[in-house]
């Protein structure tokens, strides 16, 4: 119960967190700011490698290579498209 | 678990802080989104080395399949369909919190002995993955127009969203007091599901950017709560973070939408995406508008010493931004001053038009946001409407009876000279007249804006 008491004293702070850093997120980078933050979303991948790897049976594998698919497309892809837009941020060169 | 994998998550949490951190500036956002890319492949590596770990043969097949569809998409998408992609991503991370909360149930040695906080972390991230997962699916095939944009609205769908939710309630209560109950995790799944299209399909086309950023917080949130199954900081910490950015960004387009979260969710408003083609009924009285030709337009730009454009999403549908920042620039090399004026919803999801003027090159210290930019429309001689309209009407501001009423606008109206391109006076999706396009100092210049351009284009290379 106190690891849990722990784990939700970490999570209160880093919404505060989350919300002192993003507020100050210009809209101009809004786009970027989603798809960049959705791929951190998918962190889940690290949950997903650790019950797909844990070898305890077919069926959890099975369940765990799911989430490991949809996890990495979620944090390939997303960081990916985050970086070929930012890219295209350009300053005026005058 | 390990000190050293303790200690390598800190790091991540660290990087993935400063990441976002840096994202605040365009300057250095490229930089933060490579921070993050770190950050991921910190606590990735670390798991892998994880002793827990004895079967790798599933891990590097889910991997490499994921990485192949990740890579695809990221490079075949047009930033048109930035929205549908971020849809579908937000699914798919909300879709695997969903997937490990059951891994981690069938793969427990006995599920009797969950204590009742897993049990309930469980619980939680079955059921906000899986909601996210199939709400997800429902907002990205409204956007792709595989669904009706309009609202999906029918009798008690209220009533039955607030049956479906008790139903979750009681099951999992009865669940946390028996988890060998394997039946009950099965419903609360079909539950969850369900209740993702249900929530999804009454909310109109034009709102799905709230949708969207809302589906964003669930997608971290899930991975939050997937934390607490595992009792893995590093999730909690990432999933919090991505929880707070998707509200923040949520509660910014309500504001510019002017409309309550409950409005947008529970309101079924907009009945057509298409920006109220049949919207000019009732206004068939003539009134006096000042017609303009390219030919014409082209002697006000070249008189012109700060402009400021106001680009509509049609202008990038149409792929016209690109021809828009060539005058731009044919403009600025004669001595004028350009800046783009983009109004928080001129896209499909937040920030969205950005991305479109900056693909076409323009640079981004000439894109301005509605505070930036608002107070210097006075200052400003002449201002280019290319394919906006409710976001310029003055009626948001002066019309108490308006729909638009209190919606923050752009003060375009302000301006010395106002020149509009557009296909006929029309109202826009909002379905309300636009008294700027009577105005003494407007000008309409009617037809297809993409064509206008380039015939402005050609006349202003020509001199």
């Amino acid at each position: 119960m106190e690891g849990l008491i722990i784990s939700f004293y970490i999570f209160v702070l880093a919404i505060f967190i989350g919300n002192e850093v993003i507020a100050k997120v210009p809209p101009l980078l809004h786009t970027p700011l989603m798809s960049g933050s959705n791929a951190i979303s998918g962190i889940t991948l690290v949950g997903a490698i650790l019950s797909t790897g844990a070898g305890k049976g077919v069926l959890a594998s099975s369940l765990g290579l799911v989430a490991v698919i949809f996890a990495t497309v979620n944090v390939v892809g997303g960081f990916m498209v985050t970086d070929r837009m930012l890219e295209m941020f350009k300053k005026d060169k005058k | 678990m390990n000190i050293i994998t303790q200690i390598a998550y800190l790091i991540a949490s660290i990087f993935f802080i400063l990441g976002l951190k840096k994202l605040g500036s365009a300057k250095t956002a490229r930089q933060g989104n490579q921070f993050s890319m770190i950050a991921m492949l910190i606590a990735v590596v670390v798991t892998l080395l994880d002793q827990g770990i004895v079967d790798f043969q599933y891990i590097i097949v889910g991997v490499v399949v994921g990485s192949l569809i990740g890579v695809i998409v990221a490079k075949k998408v047009e930033m048109t369909s930035m929205p549908q992609m971020v849809a579908i991503f937000n699914g798919l991370g909300g879709g695997a919190s969903a997937f490990v909360a059951l891994a981690e149930y069938y793969g427990a040695d006995s599920v009797a002995i969950f204590s009742y906080d897993v049990s309930v972390a469980m619980l939680l991230s079955l059921f906000i993955g899986a909601l996210t997962l199939t709400g997800s699916f429902i907002a990205f095939g409204k956007l792709q127009g595989f669904i009706t944009s309009a609202p999906v609205v029918f009798g008690g769908q209220q009533i039955i969203n607030l049956l479906l939710f008790i139903g979750f309630i009681g099951l999992s209560g009865y669940f946390i007091f028996d988890p060998t109950q394997e039946m009950d995790l099965l419903i609360i799944l079909g539950i969850a599901s369900l209740l993702g299209v249900l929530l999804v399909i009454p909310i109109g086309g034009a709102d799905m950017p709230v949708v969207i950023s809302l589906l964003n917080s669930y997608s971290g949130i899930a991975a939050a709560t997937t934390g607490f199954v595992l009792g893995n900081n590093i999730l909690i910490i990432s999933g919090a973070l991505v929880g707070a950015s998707g509200i923040i960004l949520t509660k910014i387009m309500c504001v510019a939408m002017n409309r309550s979260l409950a409005n947008v969710i529970f309101g079924a408003v907009g009945t057509d995406d298409s920006g109220g083609s049949s919207g000019a009924q009732g206004s068939t009285e003539q009134r006096n508008v000042t017609r303009y030709t390219p030919e014409d337009a082209v002697l006000m730009l070249e008189n012109a010493q700060s402009i400021i454009i106001v680009p509509g999403y049609g202008l990038a549908v149409a792929q016209g931004q690109h021809i828009v920042q060539e005058m731009a620039s044919i403009i600025g090399s004669q001595g004028g001053k350009v800046r783009y004026a983009i109004h928080p919803v001129a896209g499909r999801m937040p920030g969205h038009m950005n991305v479109l003027l900056a693909e076409a090159n323009v640079p981004y210290d000439t894109l301005c946001d509605l505070d930036e930019i608002n107070d210097d429309f006075q200052n400003t001689d002449l201002v280019l409407v290319i394919g906006a309209n409710d976001v310029i009407n003055p009626a948001a501001r002066t019309d108490k009876q308006s729909p638009l009423y209190g919606m923050p606008i752009l003060n375009v109206d302000k301006a010395k000279s106002v020149m509009i391109f557009k296909r006929s006076l029309s109202s826009g999706f909002a379905g309300v007249d636009n008294e700027l396009f009577y105005d003494e100092k407007t000008m309409m210049v009617f037809g297809d804006a993409k064509k206008s351009i380039t015939e402005l284009v050609s006349l202003l290379k020509e001199n």
